[in-house]
């Protein structure tokens, strides 16, 4: 990888940035704080002499007391090891940061987010629009003194739901009767919307065409949008590509259609409201979000769920993997023009899954199902025995099935073989995760770099594929469900008797104050949520570090040079969702 | 469905009852017209995985004449919005509902289609497409079943089996106008709000509970 030796330690850097670099010594706060003005030259030491070469999260934190915006990354080494925090601190109104995209290209799109949701400029950015509202919307809305339309308090639960208050609902006193709030100076005459003239104008030309002079025939490039309605962009998702005839010279992908304010609204919410919310991130892989949250919160109050709790997340976890690679492969197929027969195959065995996880939680896709401490109920014998038939005599034989149908089918290794790659220094610049880090031949797998739950006692492989081109994403999601599917057969085997609840169930957990980072390898790449607490009963800080959304910064990278029919299925082969893209 | 095409009122001889059937224009044609209703192939959130597992084989929408989903509005008798209606998507929603041709139908699937949902109080969220859509069938649920979106599906049926061909609106002679395609301003800007809006503006924004 790199010639230079590597740095192990990383407790002298105070001495090696004198006044640059300080202890976070906060209460429960852990990392480093650098001056603006040093970011830069601390980012760079860190990755080229202390090989923390992964930065895996960008994201700004606004405290409104202190008057001071901070920004908060993490960052890795690959391999493996706990994450080294570093913050920057800058005033809230005029917040500027050093932008770290020229060292980390992966930070572009959380960059982007920070200037979107909390106004921190970012300066040196190559392209600091707005990415998840559109330009031109009033404010910055995460920050902590913007308020909603439907604004009632600062924290859930609301003072008028109490059963003896007199209930109202908030939407029957706003001035439209539904949700929008406009600042007093605004006027809709002599109001012009801001069209996307900043997107468009951003996108790549390949210089020196167009006069004859490029050799061959003189093109006229177009810019063609995709989407957001669009059958093969999995969701309301939009590229915009520049195109030289069917190639694609430069793209642009542009979310946000399904922008759902999560974070805000977990930032309302209480500890434990925020539960069924994470369901609805990645909307087919609801217990893994769950075990993420879980994780954090955890790690905050300090408590460990009992041993058949762990077994019984792990199965989860992992059953929910095979579902979710399960169908980032027949969308795949579908995007590669096989339409809709590999989905069809693919949903019978989700639809079994499924039929497991509503047993254990009473709801198919919308699990709900962990608690802080343990799981919500029992695994009872009856799904036990459900569990027991897929892992042992259902799944392995579909999955051979299924690999025998797609794996050696002409079509899918002409169309895929050396198609959208990802070289290995570009994925881990780009801040690429799970299965596309995976097949560009990285294996960084965060059940192994950092165990979580029972994940260092469990035998299974970190599965590499080394060409990172889409038939290696796609073969690597079959070698990750086999590996899925040895964990469960270890977690059948042995799974324990006993409680599946530290303590007490309760509706309102105390949570001490101070910051967490839980991550999990979610199938889609490292999921992770960055919690701060200030001893509330609500989280004053609530992000979320989305592998699909990060693993899109390497997008416009694959698809440079390539066919737009090819484009699609790169899309396919990154496999997102657009619930955990836009949050 | 012979039953209730046949009309009762006319006997048929005994010997004709498997050949013939007397029924009346409209159920024939909207008979004809709900067994083949084909739906909008576009997701927004979590509710488009489950309409898509309702079009697999387990829950097989086929059986309903529904399994032709094309992408294209124009091919499309029933929008089914299926997630989060956000504010930055709502006007590309209007101006595919503008685009489907008469008679059409919508059905708002899941809690935040239809009010919003969980997402209620976000910025972002469009509290029911109902603002912005006449919506004919709303279908419960978080996400709904396929069990519950097949029952929306005949609710559907029956309520286009109870319109007179005459009462279709897109069948009138009168020419049907397009509905309003919303603007993104410094928050969504309806335009059936825009004369109340410098005042409101200017005034407060949302009233102190």
């Amino acid at each position: 990888m790199t010639d230079q030796p590597i740095d192990v330690h990383v407790d002298n850097l105070e001495t090696r940035f004198p006044g640059m670099v300080s202890q976070d010594s906060r209460q429960g706060y852990t990392g480093y704080l650098v001056k603006p003005e040093g970011l830069t030259a601390f980012a760079t030491a860190l990755r080229d002499q202390m090989g923390f070469r992964y930065l895996s999260s960008v994201t700004a934190v606004d405290y409104l007391a202190e008057d001071l915006m901070e920004v908060v990354y993490h960052a890795y080494r690959l391999e493996g090891g706990p994450a080294l925090v570093f913050k920057t601190q800058v005033p809230r109104q005029e917040p500027h940061v050093p932008s770290l995209v020229p060292l980390f290209p992966g930070a572009e799109f959380q960059e982007r987010e920070a200037w979107d949701l909390f106004g921190v400029r970012f300066d040196g950015h190559p392209d600091l629009r707005r990415i998840l509202m559109w330009e031109g919307f009033g404010g910055h809305p995460m920050r902590k003194d913007w308020h909603e339309a439907y604004y009632e308090e600062e924290a859930k639960p609301f003072k008028n739901r109490w059963p003896e208050g007199q209930v109202y609902r908030i939407e029957d006193k706003v001035p439209y009767g539904h949700n929008v709030s406009y600042p007093s100076e605004f006027s809709p005459e002599g109001w012009v919307p801001q069209e996307d003239v900043a997107l468009y104008a951003g996108l790549g030309k390949i210089q020196g065409n167009g006069d004859g002079s490029g050799g061959g025939l003189d093109t006229e490039q177009i810019v063609i949008n995709l989407g957001p309605q669009h059958p093969s962009t999995h969701g309301v998702f939009r590229m915009v590509v520049r195109l030289d005839g069917e190639t694609v010279v430069d793209l642009r992908p542009v979310m946000g259609y399904l922008h759902r304010n999560h974070e805000k609204l977990g930032e309302r919410n209480t500890f434990l409201m925020n539960m069924p919310f994470t369901d609805r991130l990645d909307y087919l892989c609801s217990m893994s979000n769950n075990f993420g949250y879980a994780l954090a919160v955890e790690k905050l109050m300090g408590i460990q769920p009992p041993e058949r709790a762990d077994y019984i997340r792990v199965m989860m976890a992992e059953l929910t993997r095979i579902i979710n690679h399960m169908l980032a492969i027949g969308f795949l197929l579908n995007d590669l023009g096989a339409y809709f027969t590999p989905v069809m195959y693919c949903f019978n065995e989700r639809e079994l899954i499924l039929d497991v996880f509503e047993a254990v939680s009473g709801s198919r896709m919308m699990c709900n199902y962990f608690r802080f401490g343990g799981v919500a109920r029992d695994l009872t014998q009856d799904a036990f025995g459900m569990v027991k038939r897929l892992v042992q005599e259902r799944l392995p034989p579909k999955l051979d099935e299924l690999e025998r149908f797609l794996v050696k089918n002409e079509i899918v290794r002409e169309r895929s073989i050396g198609v959208g790659v990802l070289s290995a220094e570009q994925a881990i610049a780009l801040s690429a995760a799970g299965p596309v880090l995976r097949a560009s031949g990285v294996p960084y797998d965060v059940r192994r770099a950092e165990p979580y739950s029972i994940y260092d006692r469990l035998e299974f492989d970190v599965c590499t594929r080394q060409h990172g081109d889409i038939y290696d994403r796609f073969l690597i999601r079959f070698d990750e469900m086999r590996q899925s599917l040895r964990i469960l057969q270890q977690v059948v085997r042995d799974l324990p008797p006993g409680e599946i609840m530290t303590g007490k169930p309760q509706y309102q957990v105390r949570v001490p104050a101070g910051e967490s980072y839980g991550r999990v390898e979610n199938p889609k790449g490292e999921l992770g949520f960055y919690l701060v607490s200030n001893g509330k009963a609500n989280p004053y800080r609530y992000h979320i570090r989305s592998p699909s959304f990060i693993n899109l910064t390497s997008l416009a990278q694959m698809c440079r040079g390539q066919k737009i029919a090819d484009a699609v299925v790169i899309l396919g082969s990154i496999d997102i969702v657009l619930g955990e893209v836009d949050r | 469905m012979p039953d209730d095409l046949s009309n009762p009122e006319y006997p048929i001889p005994e010997d004709l009852r498997g050949q013939v059937t007397i029924t009346t224009l409209d159920k024939i044609y909207n008979w004809g017209r709900r067994s083949s209703v084909w739906p909008m192939f576009w997701g927004l959130a979590c509710c488009a995985i489950e309409m898509i597992a309702t079009a697999t084989s387990r829950y097989d929408m086929a059986r309903f004449g529904m399994e032709v989903m094309r992408p294209s509005p124009r091919q499309t008798d029933l929008m089914i919005i299926s997630g989060t209606v956000t504010k930055k998507l709502i006007p590309q929603i209007v101006r595919l509902y503008n685009q489907v041709p008469e008679p059409k139908y919508v059905m708002a699937m899941g809690a935040c289609a239809s009010g919003g949902g969980p997402f209620k109080e976000g910025y972002n969220v469009v509290s029911g497409v109902d603002q912005f859509l006449p919506v004919d069938v709303y279908v419960p649920g978080c996400p709904p079943t396929p069990q519950a979106l097949i029952h929306g599906f005949l609710v559907l049926h029956k309520k286009i089996a109870a319109q007179p061909i005459k009462a279709i609106p897109g069948y009138q002679k009168a020419a049907l106008e397009p509905l309003p395609i919303p603007v993104l301003g410094p928050d969504l800007i309806n335009l059936r709000d825009l004369p109340r809006i410098p005042a409101a503006a200017s005034g407060s924004g949302p009233e102190e509970a």
